[in-house]
């Protein structure tokens, strides 16, 4: 009896509950499904303050289109997935859309469009649906024939010209400019008259690099200068080259010193060669040529990289005297651990100057000098508004953009 | 000859003897030391590993066969971490002719690894004379500098090269050299055309280019077979780097060696013959 | 006029590609496109040139018998071998030519690299010695980069990653931009010589 009843019950429990809850449930998905489409039939807040330009510095072709974010990217509702760049060619065209940008991002640059041409653009912000700004333009693309981002390059190269121009000019007045000893170059009657007197060539390393490079041209200057005196001295000059170019160029260099000294009969014009243009190559026959010929006097004045050391070091065991000069800032420490005399940076460039004391060529060095001292300045300057937090802006005179 | 004056002048023969038991002893019984992982290193492998599949790296092998052993590494490290990621990669190889075949040796080899297919995963462009020239005409478009791969097929059909017209379509380009290409990587495609500039060098070069990191022109730095080695822990491969870098240890410690009885000699010596100090 | 011509070329060629840097406009841009073209094709025309050279002097020396000719011959050995065989079987993966570059060529140029390793030993221990207080200075941080820069250095002194570091991004830093700075204005002194035709040496004469 007890049983039937109880079980009655659980049936009549059954029958009310079961009911109940699939009539809450489906109030519940009912609600949410309401929910979302009421979010859903509302599109995200359009972008706005859209504008757009030719952009500047530039060749032409390209239009730039800026807009503040929709109210519902990364606030509001939150939504937006991106946004589309549309064109066309009239303010009533139709548009095409010309690309498209991830949530977050507020600008575009359109470099598909011809110069000279009017266009017309707008911006969609989108989600599930989009709302569109307001259409802008016209606007035209064009090149610019100045490149604002570089003016404080031409304010520069302005300065430094006029002050190389100016000095070169004192120069050639009269004026005395002093120029500082330089070991390294004092030395080079020393390390020519050693060689003729022990009766070993010298050999001059012209560097690893191109003729358009500054330091192989800078080296070339000194080696007519060296040329001159190994004639005047009758002792023998091997000169390597790594390049092709530099080599030709090298040949005139000797030959017009020989002819400078009185000396054309004792040019030999085999005696500068092409040996290679691999790296390690040319090391291993430049060491060779110092271990057989035993040079007494070996030049490293160019553009030097990794082989610097085992040039140097071999020099050394060679026992011959060394004179090196690079610009090649890493590869200075080891010169100057393995040869006698290293001209650091600068002071290969002026020793052209300095050998021959012709007043254009210290000028120049004059020019330099001052050009070192204004930037001096500015560092000193640039640190102390650095620091300064409300003047930090005096750093970004001297940003230099694309 | 005196013990100090002996100390001051050991022949040069011994010391190219025990440096290279010093590197050879290692490879033969690892130590397995630990490797750290330093900043400028961690910087370039951020970078690229917040790279999504379909980007597009540019990598530069512009190192030749002598400076391999430091730049081999390198290379295969990234191109095991893009091929990984799924991430795209344009190579070239700007310094030396010579360069081609140690381009090609690591691009393989990365690429067989990771079952990758040339002209759709990868395109080797190969070798052009004149970097800088090379270097600007690629900021324009590709194709300036480089109508067709290595393999003399034209860009225009290479898959992976469609839509990609220079610099401003990859992600980061990194040169991996042992020349001072860097510099002008980074001041022309770098400051000319704003692409993101990563670097690999041999360590005697590393040094000169922490400038470039301080100022932000590079966005990492991997300097010689130590950076090799971070590398690939970073990337969790660890290969020949990383083998070499017990060799370097002992053979520093070694050097550092040689100085002090160097100076040990010369101290003691000018003490035994009473000369005062310059 | 044989000077003359090229002064002239080297000053309109200067002061055209200064005034270029300035000019975005796309005239601005052809004239660089087409000189990056020109520098391209005369830099390939160079490998001629060299190789030219390379066979009349060593040919010169074979012919003669003059001292270390047969090194000579090994050299226009190399080069006729490579050729033909570059030639005749291409320069693919497999064939002969990538072979004998993988096998010979590879292993001498890192042979060469690596001496550097030996010469640096050499030379740190003759030069570094504490003659004056600025060789010191130079010989302890020599020490103290060479220890950090290993993963060694940080067991045997845990800071001196920290010092070798310090060392690396400061004062070294400043040597070389101080350097750099001077070599930067060297540089473009010795471009303005030679634009303005101050500096005449590439023409091949002291004068």
């Amino acid at each position: 009896m007890r049983t039937k009843i109880a079980e009655r019950r659980v049936e009549g429990v059954n029958r009310g509950i079961i009911p109940l809850v699939a009539f809450l449930f489906l109030l519940a998905i009912g609600g949410r499904a309401g929910a979302q489409s009421s979010t859903d039939t509302l599109p995200p807040s359009p972008p706005s303050e859209v504008t757009a330009f030719d952009t500047h510095n530039d060749a032409g072709k390209n239009i730039t289109i800026n807009w503040k974010l929709s109210a519902d990217d990364g606030t509001g509702r939150n939504t937006v997935k991106g946004y589309d760049i549309l064109r066309s060619e009239s303010r009533s065209g139709e548009f095409e859309m010309v690309g498209s940008v991830v949530a977050g991002i507020s600008t575009f640059q359109d470099d598909k469009v011809e110069n000279h041409r009017n266009y017309f653009y707008k911006v969609r912000a989108k989600d599930h649906r989009f709302s569109e700004s307001g259409i802008v333009g016209p606007v035209q693309a064009s090149g610019q024939w100045y490149n604002t981002n570089r003016t404080v390059v031409l304010i520069f190269v302005v300065i430094f010209t006029a002050l190389v121009i100016y000095f070169v000019s004192s120069a050639k007045k009269g004026k005395k400019l002093y120029i500082r000893p330089i070991p390294g170059m004092d030395a080079v009657d020393e390390a020519v008259g050693r060689a003729t007197e022990m009766g070993r060539p010298i050999l001059y390393i012209l560097g690893l690099s191109t003729i358009s490079d500054v330091a192989t041209l800078a080296s070339l200057t000194i080696l007519g200068r060296v040329a001159k005196k190994v004639a005047e001295f009758q002792s023998k000059l091997l000169v390597p080259c790594y390049d092709p170019i530099v080599m030709t160029v090298a040949q005139e260099v000797v030959k017009n010193a020989y002819l400078d000294a009185g000396r054309p009969d004792s040019y030999d014009e085999s005696n500068i060669w092409f040996l290679s243009q691999s790296q390690f190559a040319y090391a291993a026959g430049v060491n060779g040529i110092m271990l057989r010929e035993r040079t007494a006097t070996n030049f490293y004045l160019g553009m030097f990289y990794a082989e610097s050391l085992i040039l140097a070091e071999t020099g050394n065991i060679a026992g011959s005297i060394q004179i090196a000069g690079t610009d090649a800032v890493v590869q200075l420490p080891f010169f100057i651990t393995s040869c006698d005399y290293t001209l650091i940076g600068e002071e290969f460039y002026a020793a052209s100057a300095y050998l021959s004391r012709e007043p254009k060529l210290l000028g120049s060095i004059k020019a330099q000098d001052w050009g070192k001292m204004g930037l001096i300045a500015l560092i000193v300057l640039g640190g102390f508004f650095a620091s300064i937090h409300h003047l930090s802006g005096f750093v970004n005179l001297f940003t230099v953009g694309h | 000859m005196s013990i100090y004056e002996k100390m001051m002048s050991i022949d040069r023969r011994v010391l190219f003897v025990l440096i290279a038991l010093s590197v050879v002893i290692p490879l033969l019984k690892p130590l397995l030391l630990p490797v750290n992982v330093t900043k400028e290193v961690k910087h370039l492998y951020e970078f690229v590993d917040k790279l999504k599949p379909g980007d597009v790296v540019l990598l530069s092998l512009d190192y030749d066969p002598s400076t391999m052993a430091e730049c081999q590494p390198m290379a295969i490290s990234i191109l095991r971490q893009c091929f990984s990621k799924g991430i795209k990669v344009i190579v070239t190889s700007l310094a030396r002719p010579e360069g081609l075949g140690t381009a090609e040796m690591a691009l393989t080899q990365a690429a067989q690894e990771y079952h990758k297919k040339n002209g759709n995963d990868y395109v080797f462009l190969g070798y052009k004379p004149n970097a800088a020239a090379v270097i600007l005409a690629m900021g324009e478009n590709f194709r300036l500098a480089f109508p067709n791969d290595y393999y003399g097929t034209s860009i225009e059909d290479i898959p992976m090269m469609k839509g990609i017209k220079n610099y401003r379509d990859i992600k980061i380009l990194v040169t991996i050299s042992g020349s001072g290409i860097i510099d002008t990587w980074v001041i022309y495609a770098g400051g000319r055309y704003g692409v993101p500039v990563g670097a690999g060098v041999t360590a005697v070069m590393a040094t000169d280019y922490y400038k470039y990191l301080q100022s932000g022109q590079l966005v990492g730095l991997l300097g010689g077979l130590k950076g090799a080695a971070e590398y690939e822990k970073l990337i969790k491969h660890p290969d020949m780097a990383t083998k070499g870098m017990d060799g370097q240890n002992m053979a520093h410690l070694l050097i550092v060696f040689f100085i002090i009885i160097g100076n040990i000699g010369y101290f003691l010596g000018k003490r035994a013959k009473g000369i005062k100090g310059r | 006029m044989r000077r003359q011509i090229p002064l002239a070329i080297t000053l309109v060629g200067g002061v055209v590609m200064i005034i270029q840097y300035f000019i975005p406009h796309q005239i601005s841009q052809e004239i660089y496109r087409g000189s990056l073209d020109w520098l391209m094709i005369i830099a390939g025309f160079t490998m001629v040139l060299g190789i030219g050279s390379l066979v009349i002097h060593h040919t010169d020396k074979l012919k003669h018998h003059r001292e270390g000719w047969g090194y000579s011959l090994v050299t226009l050995a190399g080069l006729a071998v490579m050729s033909i065989v570059g030639l005749i079987w291409g320069m693919a993966g497999d064939k002969p030519f990538m072979q004998i570059f993988i096998y010979a060529q590879n292993p001498i140029q890192a042979t060469m690299f690596s001496l550097l390793a030996f010469f640096i030993a050499s030379a740190a221990y003759r030069a570094f010695r504490a003659r004056s207080f600025v060789a010191t200075l130079l010989l302890l941080s020599a020490i103290i980069v060479m220890i950090g820069r290993v993963p060694i250095g940080a067991k045997i002194w845990s800071p001196i990653r920290l010092v070798s570091d310090w060392l690396l991004d400061y004062p070294n830093m400043v040597a070389k931009r101080a350097i750099g700075l001077g070599v930067g204005l060297g540089m473009i002194s010795t471009a303005l010589k030679i634009i303005l035709g101050i500096e005449r040496s590439y023409l091949g004469g002291v004068k």
